[in-house]
């Protein structure tokens, strides 16, 4: 039976093992990101993110065991079939190591499921999905407990160290809330209601994302995340509840009769004006968000005339026709417009 | 543990037959033999239906849609090397990842294992079919017509593109979707059906066609697994079936499932697709494991340690991948029992999964490992698929997979269980079989430089994918901003898939490179222990010389001179004096011979068949409704032409000397036949269909108040009792009719038969009756939908079971069909059974069930 196969040897040192050994090194040197759910800001993140570590570790150990074992055998001579070494393998390494790393697994895996659910919200915010963009809407500000909810889409601010329930719905078709460095995603799905609670736990910028598939622009829909001290919060909310500011120029108030005769109102609504559309973004305080289009562009003059000209060219498949037929001048008076909404 | 050496008593060797001295006789039994199978030549080499020349076409295209989907890969890989890269544009990227997911899935892993068991599985059995040869031929056509049509809408641009999992409501709304969720929907129902075709075949051919002797403890391990593979296809291919028959309702005619607004609910999709796809997983990996398994032993020159674990093991591994469904929705907001429920289920699974990968490593210890190519490929594929399942248990803890769902930490995570757990052993698969295939040996170097390079080139390309999700890419995202760190991962993931592709790249090489000037390989050139083995090189195109007694495991190794008696056809079967395909039929149990199958030749009317089924699914998905009807009538018509023209045929003469002194009858029928139970089989796997829609009524009836509402219409109960009786009054008078014709009333048959045909669409009609004159629309409301959905399943299911009464009846009068060649009639019987059950259960759910008129 000789074929010529049996010079052939398996080399020493799979690429694999060494790989698998330097994988640890290699994530905590680059896991930071602002949208990273290593590089925790939130309660919940820390939670998971510790488990993660703890398993990394014990799943290398795990695999090299295994693996090692493997090449072992492969090599080994030939031993007693009824020897106590096979026999041993399977009941020991196949059978009571799984089952005992599994139970140790589940257990802890429960007890951080009861940990991240079943919690009250110190405040709410509602959030629904919609293509591709976030309806985001804050309970008024304390003491008014029957103001209409503040519409801030597309941008989430929360206040550190207050535990907040996202409440979570979807108008078109199913979307994933997901915010890495304060917790994990819930979906968003039509006509059910999902809760999600965070509790950020250091302030700073942070970027969301939709992580269920959601049709052509679904790459495209991300959410900036803003974590805050809870004045500057209360502040900030105070000011979004507040109706648009009046145009302080002539500039500003030529780009808000554009804005009113090409009838963007159809779709968006600026409080205290005659632009009362619900299907895109309010666009009240525009101004004072940190980009355009969901994440998209950088908040500035030039970026909003680029994406009034043609949003499409940005962000493929959004839903807002292009205004490239408009006069250059008149896009830039409606950009300049907005962009003073603050 | 080490099971004992399985030896039956039940064949003791007997002396060999002498009348096989004769050399002159010998060489003429095999020219007879070599006749009944030569396969078709030239023009009619397409008509060929024998399973080592449908298992070879099955095999390349499946590979070739691998291909395929594979270059779509590398264009998605070349798209996200570079952030805000516009190599490919938004909507051919979701094209491409929708369409790699699904082709990977349903147009590879799946069919791929059918396509190598349709080619072993009579070899692993040392028999010379399957049972239903032109079965195999129809399924393999369906499949490369139906995965022809899917997989050539991405060059016009009309690919689906929401991804392989088609959740709706971004699927159901037309406006939503261009015809590429039609295509997907009904494309892939099509080849589904052709699974379920496949799987009929194999679990028959394990149960029915194992040679004398082999008991069902003394069967390969790849049997086992086949069995268990093909039982599970059963079961989880019909949900989808069901669910994406909702769907398409939805999409063509405005029947609400998965609208919100009319009751309806899109949860309820991702129920049906995972009940369906995570069984899916270990469909398409537990064959990859059988190929490990079968190389293990040969390689390692020693039995399988545990082996009777092993077969425990992949059938609790099936059992559990039924339970385990909702770990891929973990993020929809399921309740906290229902999570913890899962997750333990899905932890479960490892436990199975270790048992059979440490017996592995245990019979690798006990033995000294010949090393080789095929070795390498299985053992970097563990190395591989061992990882894939430590992450695997990280993602089934709930909370944990909150953050992971949806990351490219799954897309790592699935490709190490998947490549490693499938591809690589498939690859290990075809370096040991091809020599067995095709008398030539694939080189050895190329097949090392291959490995590696896959081997290297899968780690640089998945391995950093789980820092990617970890950094929290998300999946299905054709474009990413630069600031996010994700940059070097996906530059680095990009090269490694190229290093891959050179591996495969090479691999084709050496399989289609000429091997002209190469010697044969010699017999059994790696020293193997199964039977498939024993062909001679060159190899015939017979199958099996002759049908062995099988008394171990390893026959090559523990049965002496078992190849020279085959080679002498001293077994069963030996000649083909009738000019007859013919194999040999045994029991369940003991594998005792039964009956000689005479199994038909090559045609062309499978193919014809196959063709018009395919052309009605085309036609429908561009809503064509006359072309469609026409194909479906042209479709029946076909199907039957074949089935009167090849099946039951009445012999010659009642029975046959099989070799050594055995006769055995040429004709059988109902539980002592093959086709009783290819129905038998068929029907469970389509009443689990009906479960499924079932399971839709009950889903929706959590989802309400009340189910169905107060103002809802209900159906007319009188109207119900009537189609009740009716339907039950068919099935009862074709018991009768099987009785009184066994006993010689012909008339029975020839006359009871249309009239039972008349009772049941009766029947049918007072159900339809009963929803109609109550008002259900079926726009109106999700009850509506479904109370109209369960009479449509059983209208066409009794539609069905009329054609075949009327077919009885017709075979009666044309005397294909007699008192004592029955078959049809039997299966027929059997079909009606189910009927009975069907139509019981729809009148419980739309009759019974609205009297308590509850919510949950």
């Amino acid at each position: 039976m000789d074929d010529g196969l049996s010079s052939f040897r398996l080399p020493r040192a799979p690429v694999a093992a060494a790989a698998a050994a330097l994988a640890p090194a290699a994530l905590l040197a680059g896991c930071s990101g602002p949208q990273s759910w290593a590089d925790t800001a939130g309660v919940e993140a820390e939670a998971v993110a510790r488990l993660l570590w703890i398993m990394v570790a014990a799943a290398v150990v795990i695999w090299l065991l295994v693996i090692g074992t493997m090449l072992f055998a492969a090599r080994s001579g030939p031993s007693d079939p009824r020897g106590r070494g096979a026999r041993g393998l399977v009941i020991w390494g196949g059978m009571v190591a799984p089952t005992v790393a599994v139970l140790a697994l589940l257990v802890a895996g429960l007890i951080l499921m009861r940990d991240l659910t079943g919690r009250t919200g110190e405040l709410t915010v509602e959030a629904t999905g919609e293509q591709w963009w976030w309806r985001i809407a804050h309970a008024a500000p304390a003491g008014d407990a029957d103001a209409a909810p503040v519409p801030t889409p597309n941008e989430l601010r929360l206040p550190v160290g207050r535990t907040v329930e996202m409440v979570l719905r979807a108008d078109d078709v199913i979307h994933s809330f997901w915010v890495p460095s304060l917790g994990g995603k819930l979906d968003m799905i039509p006509g059910r209601v999902n809760r999600l609670h965070l509790t950020p736990t250091r302030t700073g910028r942070f970027r969301g994302a939709c992580a269920e598939f959601c049709g052509e622009a679904h790459a495209q829909m991300a959410l900036p995340v803003v974590v805050m001290q809870p004045e500057a919060y209360a502040d900030w909310l105070a000011g979004q509840a507040a109706p648009a500011a009046e145009p302080a120029d002539a500039r500003t108030r030529r780009g808000r009769e554009l804005f009113l005769a090409t009838g963007c109102g159809a779709c968006h609504a600026i409080r205290g004006t005659a632009a009362e559309g619900k299907l895109g973004p309010d666009l009240t305080h525009v101004g004072s968000r940190l980009t355009i289009g969901a994440g998209q562009l950088p908040m500035g003059r030039a970026e909003m005339a680029r994406w009034i000209a043609d949003a499409g060219a940005v962000k493929p498949g959004v839903r807002m026709p292009a205004f490239d037929m408009l006069p250059a001048e008149e896009i830039r008076l409606i950009a300049d417009y907005l962009v003073s909404l603050e | 543990m080490t099971d004992a050496p399985a030896s039956g008593p039940m064949h003791p060797v007997l002396p060999h037959p002498d009348c096989q001295d004769d050399p002159a006789l010998r060489e003429a039994q095999e020219q007879r033999l070599r006749a009944v199978w030569k396969k078709p030549t030239g023009w009619r080499y397409f008509s060929a239906v024998n399973n080592d020349t449908v298992g070879v076409w099955y095999i390349l295209t499946a590979f070739g849609f691998f291909a395929f989907a594979g270059i779509l890969a590398l264009l998605m890989r070349v798209q996200l090397a570079l952030p805000d890269n516009d190599f490919l544009s938004m909507s051919l990227y979701n094209q491409l990842f929708t369409m790699h997911g699904t082709m990977m899935m349903f147009l590879f892993a799946v069919p791929i294992f059918e396509a190598v068991s349709i080619l072993l599985l009579p070899e692993l059995l040392g028999a010379r079919d399957l049972p239903f040869p032109r079965l195999s031929a129809f399924g393999y056509w369906c499949f490369a017509i139906g995965g022809t049509f899917v997989a050539g809408s991405v060059f016009f641009d009309a690919a689906p593109s929401s991804g392989w999992f088609m959740y709706p409501p971004l699927t159901s709304e037309p406006h939503l979707t261009g015809i590429g969720a039609d295509i997907w929907l009904l494309g892939l129902s099509f080849i589904e059906v052709a699974s379920i075709a496949a799987a009929v075949e194999l679990i028959v051919g394990v149960l029915k066609c194992r040679p004398p002797g082999m008991r069902l403890n003394l069967m390969p391990l790849y049997c086992w697994y086949i069995l268990v593979v093909a039982g599970m296809i059963l079961f989880a291919f019909p949900p989808l079936i069901a669910g994406d028959l909702l769907l398409e309702m939805e999409r063509a005619f405005d029947w609400p499932f998965f609208d919100t607004t009319r009751g309806g609910d899109p949860i309820l999709w991702q129920h049906l697709f995972w009940i369906f796809g995570h069984p899916e997983v270990y469909i398409v990996f537990l064959p990859s494991i059988a190929i490990i398994a079968s190389l293990v032993p040969t390689f390692a020159r020693v039995p399988m340690v545990g082996h009777s674990w092993i077969v425990l093991s992949a059938v609790g591994t099936a059992f559990l991948s039924f339970g385990l469904w909702a770990h891929h929705m973990y993020a929809t907001g399921l309740p906290n029992i229902s999570l913890g429920f899962f997750s333990a289920a899905s932890e479960a699974v490892a436990i199975p999964t270790g048992v059979q990968i440490f017996c592995f490593i245990a019979t690798l210890l006990v033995g000294k490992v010949k090393r080789s190519v095929p070795m390498l490929f299985a053992m970097g594929g563990i190395a591989i698929f061992v990882a894939g399942g430590l992450t695997g248990v990280m993602v089934a803890l709930p909370g944990f997979d909150w953050q992971a769902h949806d990351s490219y930490f799954i897309v790592a995570h699935l490709h190490f269980t998947l490549i490693g757990g499938v591809v690589f052993p498939l690859l290990a698969g075809l370096y040991y079989w091809f020599p067995f295939q095709t008398d030539k040996l694939l080189s050895e170097r190329l097949g090392r430089w291959a490995f590696w390079l896959m081997f290297v080139g899968f780690n640089v390309t998945f391995l950093p994918m789980h820092l990617t999700g970890l950094l929290g890419m998300p999946r299905r995202v054709w474009t990413y901003p630069a600031e996010l760190g994700w940059d070097t991962l996906n530059l680095v993931s990009s090269a490694g898939a190229f290093v891959i592709a050179a591996g495969f790249a090479l691999i084709v090489l050496d399989v289609f490179r000429p091997k002209g000037r190469q010697p044969l390989a010699p017999r059994n050139p790696w020293g193997s222990p199964g039977i498939e083995w024993s062909a001679a090189v060159p190899g015939e195109s017979w199958g099996a010389r002759c049908v062995p007694i099988v008394t171990s495991r390893y026959p090559l190794w523990e049965q002496k001179d078992l190849v020279r008696e085959i080679d002498e056809g001293r077994f069963y079967l030996p000649d083909a004096e009738e000019g007859q395909r013919e194999m040999l039929v045994s029991d369940i149990l003991d594998a005792e011979p039964t009956q000689v199958q005479r199994v038909p030749g090559p045609t062309y009317k499978t193919l014809l068949a196959a063709a018009l089924l395919g052309a009605c699914f085309i036609f429908g998905t561009y809503k064509l409704w006359w072309l469609t009807g026409l194909c479906a009538a042209g479709t029946v018509a076909a199907i039957i032409w074949w089935l009167w023209t090849g099946t039951s045929q009445i012999p010659e003469k009642p029975e046959k000397a099989a070799g050594r002194g055995l006769t055995l009858p040429l004709y059988a029928s109902g539980t002592r036949s093959v086709g009783w139970w290819a129905m038998f089989i068929t029907m469970i796997g389509d009443f689990s269909a009906f479960v499924g829609l079932v399971f839709a009524y009950f889903f929706f009836w959590t989802r309400h108040e009340a189910f169905p509402a107060a103002d809802a219409g209900r159906p007319d109960l009188r109207l119900l009792v009537t189609g009740l009786a009716l339907i039950l009054a068919a099935w009862a008078l074709m018991e009768l009719i099987r009785r009184r014709h066994a006993a010689g009333g012909i008339a029975w048959a020839r006359w009871g038969c249309p009239l039972a045909a008349l009772l049941g669409l009766a029947g049918a009609a007072a159900f339809a009756g009963a929803l109609w004159s109550a008002g259900l629309e079926p726009t109106r409301h999700v009850y509506d939908a479904t109370c109209w959905v369960l009479v449509l399943w059983l209208g066409a299911h009794v539609s069905v079971g009329a054609i075949m009464q009327l077919y009885c009846a017709a075979g009666s009068w044309a005397g294909r069909m007699t008192p004592r060649y029955d078959a049809d009639l039997h299966n027929v019987e059997l079909y009606w059974n189910f009927m009975a059950a069907t139509a019981l259960c729809s009148f419980a759910l739309l009759g019974l069930f609205p009297l308590t008129a509850g919510g949950p």
